[in-house]
């Protein structure tokens, strides 16, 4: 390796450092100067205010009030402008240009109107992938949720707790492609006359089954997809569902085998309503987890043999066929699938709150 | 409505080797209210727990009239707690919460709905049937707990500390109507407590337990009276008894210059049992009058006075055998010493306990 063939690289490396340092630096720098010198002005505020005495203090409150509050007000914008301005360049922007080129057509050049909308529900094609995404979002979140709740249970207060839970974490730690081609190993596919390389079909073969090429089977491949989904999301729902079992107080669990429950009314009658709030977490996390899911499916079938979901079709739409309007049409029906979920969300946890 | 009976019950928590309760010996009669009282971690709760059966039993037995409960499982043993945290359901309304023990044994509709608006009546919840826990006060609260445990109807109530997470004045109250409660109810009742005022004015007995052994069970009265060693004898009491270990003379137990006279008995049972020649002697607070120098009473230099409304305590200390030893003296305000004086402390007698100086108990 020749060092000056690499010096533009470490060159740039560099700036990107000294950008860093500057940029964190003067944030830092911004934080601890500004609210300091709010502090000292609300501080000469009240030593002015109660130098006026008590008559002050017992006048009217409301005028002292917006004197206090008016450069506090300032200040929370000031610490919110920084989330706000990412949440814009990262967020707000492109969504709004993504529904914009939703109504212009391949190119981006010329309205169409809601020709990009009626050509994605009339479309066979494109209605299975819909058909597949519905699949995906009530399988997965409900065989995941089940599996995580059914396993934190079974392992709660059990001897070798921690490494079982870990045993099921684990898929947590691995990227979605990384699950993708372990799977599709699993999923391998050799003809009759060679050893299988794949786990399935080596089972399949010792009970005595004809070699399958089971990513290229619809409706099976799609199943097949989603168990890997549900194989990585099942310790995510494990791990907070056995946490919110945990925090379940000790008295309330004796309460109710003082009162008679057995296991199953245990189960239904005091630990699910009392892990409901994390129960619907869980849920609507992995609901959107799976409306959004790409990294799978592009890396084991990239949506052939009919194993389309909205966010592969959406990508291969934009970016490979170069059909823009038509991208941005699924990602705006995504993101409207997406909003009745997060509403239902911040409701319920509002009510949580309330009760 | 039933006795409970332990026998030599003992608990020895995994990876211990001091059991937490040690052959527990106790019969609670038909619908007594039995407190247990003691330090924490003396085994009261323990104990309770042993006979609620969310504890296990390692050794002995426990009887409920005559049926051995000892390795029942908690529903089979016809039991209600009210727990320190009350333990409510927080997903379900009052209602509910009372109801739940029932419809878990398909109690009738009409038989739970008059048995918990019964019990709300009694307990002046009716206004509150249909809130959650959560919208509830903690004296609220505390009353759902026993109200849960009311409609069940129970052979007996077990009580976990239930008043300690209520305010001074609130935890007055309740208690006078746990008492009152229980008399109308007449259930056997078995109550934990760490509070021995609690325990004083609740309990029908009282059985004072000390790393996990039982000390004594006896009526208040009679534990407070004849208190049966050192220990209960100081934890029964407030403020406390005054206990010294002093030199034992012919005469009794000398205090410098003041003796306290022993019968002939107790200075024969002090010698006993290498007694070494010393005596342990106790005095309440209220059993001793201030007297004049000439009287001859205990020479006590006054600390702290405590005026209390109706009398006050005066906390002095005195020199004994060249140490200087704390003594309270509660006196009437009429003789109220300022803080600095010299008083002079003398013992009723006949008012006095005596333990031995090294067993510690009572002679």
């Amino acid at each position: 390796m020749e060092f000056a063939d690499e010096a533009p690289k470490l060159l740039m490396l560099l700036y990107g450092l000294i950008a860093f340092a500057v940029v964190v630096g003067g944030l830092l720098v911004l934080l601890d100067v500004v609210p300091n010198w709010f502090a000292r002005r609300r501080e000469a505020a009240l030593v002015a205010a109660s130098a006026e005495g008590s008559a002050v203090a017992a006048g009217p409150r409301p005028r002292r009030r917006s004197v206090v509050n008016r450069p506090e007000g300032v200040l929370a914008l000031f610490f919110l402008l920084p989330t706000l301005l990412l949440l814009a360049i990262g967020l707000v922007v492109p969504a709004v240009r993504t529904t914009v080129l939703s109504f212009m057509d391949g190119g981006s050049d010329n309205w169409v109107g809601l020709a990009n909308y009626k050509w994605m529900f009339a479309q066979d094609e494109i209605l299975g992938i819909l058909t597949n995404t519905l699949i995906w979002v009530v399988l997965v979140p409900l065989v995941a949720t089940t599996i995580g709740l059914v396993y934190a249970v079974l392992v709660d207060r059990a001897r070798f707790e921690s490494a079982a839970k870990a045993l099921i974490f684990m898929p947590m730690a691995i990227s979605f492609v990384g699950a993708s081609i372990i799977w599709k190993f699993v999923y391998a596919y050799r003809s009759g006359e060679y050893d299988q390389i794949g786990l399935l079909n080596q089972v399949w073969v010792m009970v005595g089954g004809e070699p399958q090429q089971w990513l290229n089977n619809p409706p099976l491949n799609t199943l097949l997809l989603i168990v890997i989904m549900i194989w990585i999301q099942a310790g995510f729902a494990m791990v907070v569902l056995s946490a919110a079992i945990k925090a379940i107080p000790n008295d309330v669990v004796e309460a109710a085998r003082l009162d008679g429950v057995n296991p199953w009314q245990m189960f239904w009658q005091i630990t699910l309503p009392s892990i409901r709030p994390a129960l619907i977490v869980v849920v609507v996390t992995v609901s959107i987890a799976t409306l959004k899911v790409f990294d799978i499916v592009r890396t084991t079938t990239n949506g052939n043999f009919d194993t389309g979901v909205i966010a592969n079709e959406m990508y291969n739409q934009a970016f490979r066929f170069g059909q823009t309007g038509q991208g941005s049409a699924l990602a705006v029906f995504l993101f409207v699938l997406v909003i009745p979920i997060v509403i239902y969300q911040v409701r319920s946890l509002r009510k949580q709150r309330e009760v | 409505m039933a006795t409970v009976t332990y026998s030599k019950a003992t608990r020895i928590y995994p990876g211990t080797e001091r059991p937490a309760v040690d052959h527990l010996d106790l019969e609670i009669g038909d619908g007594e209210f039995l407190v247990l009282v003691g330090p924490s971690g003396c085994g009261k709760s323990t104990s309770l727990r042993m006979l609620a059966g969310l504890e296990d039993v390692d050794d002995g037995s426990i009887y409920i009239d005559t049926r051995d409960v000892t390795h029942l499982p908690p529903k089979a043993r016809d039991i209600a707690m009210v727990f320190q945290n009350y333990a409510l359901y927080p997903h379900m309304t009052v209602y509910e919460n009372m109801a739940f023990a029932l419809k878990l044994r398909k109690t009738s509709k009409s038989e739970i709905d008059r048995r918990v608006k019964e019990a709300a009546a009694l307990l002046q919840l009716e206004d509150y049937l249909s809130r959650k826990p959560k919208a509830l006060s903690g004296g609220q609260r505390q009353r759902v707990a026993m109200g849960r445990a009311i409609v069940r109807e129970p052979q007996v109530f077990l009580m976990d500390e239930p008043l300690s997470n209520l305010d001074a004045k609130l935890r007055v109250q309740t208690r006078t109507q746990i008492a009152t409660l229980q008399a109308k109810l007449g259930v056997t009742t078995v109550y934990v407590t760490h509070d021995q005022v609690e325990a004083m004015t609740m309990g029908h007995r009282v059985a004072v337990m000390l790393d996990g052994v039982l000390q004594q069970v006896d009526t208040p009265r009679e534990l407070y009276d004849t208190p049966a060693n050192v220990f209960v004898a100081g934890f029964m009491g407030s403020p406390a008894m005054n206990i010294k270990t002093v030199p034992l003379t012919d005469g009794g137990a000398t205090f410098a210059e003041l003796t306290v006279p022993l019968t002939r008995e107790q200075i024969a049972a002090a010698q006993a049992e290498s007694g070494d020649g010393k005596v342990t002697v106790g005095f309440r607070p209220e059993d001793c009058d201030l007297v004049s120098e000439s009287e001859g009473g205990l020479a006590l230099v006054v600390e702290l006075v405590e005026d209390l409304g109706s009398d006050a305590n005066v906390y002095g200390h005195a020199a004994i055998d060249g140490t200087s030893e704390r003594f309270v003296v509660r006196t009437d305000r009429r003789h109220m010493p300022n803080m600095g004086d010299t008083v002079y402390v003398k013992p009723r007698t006949g008012r006095n306990h005596a333990f031995h100086a090294v067993t510690g108990n009572r002679i």
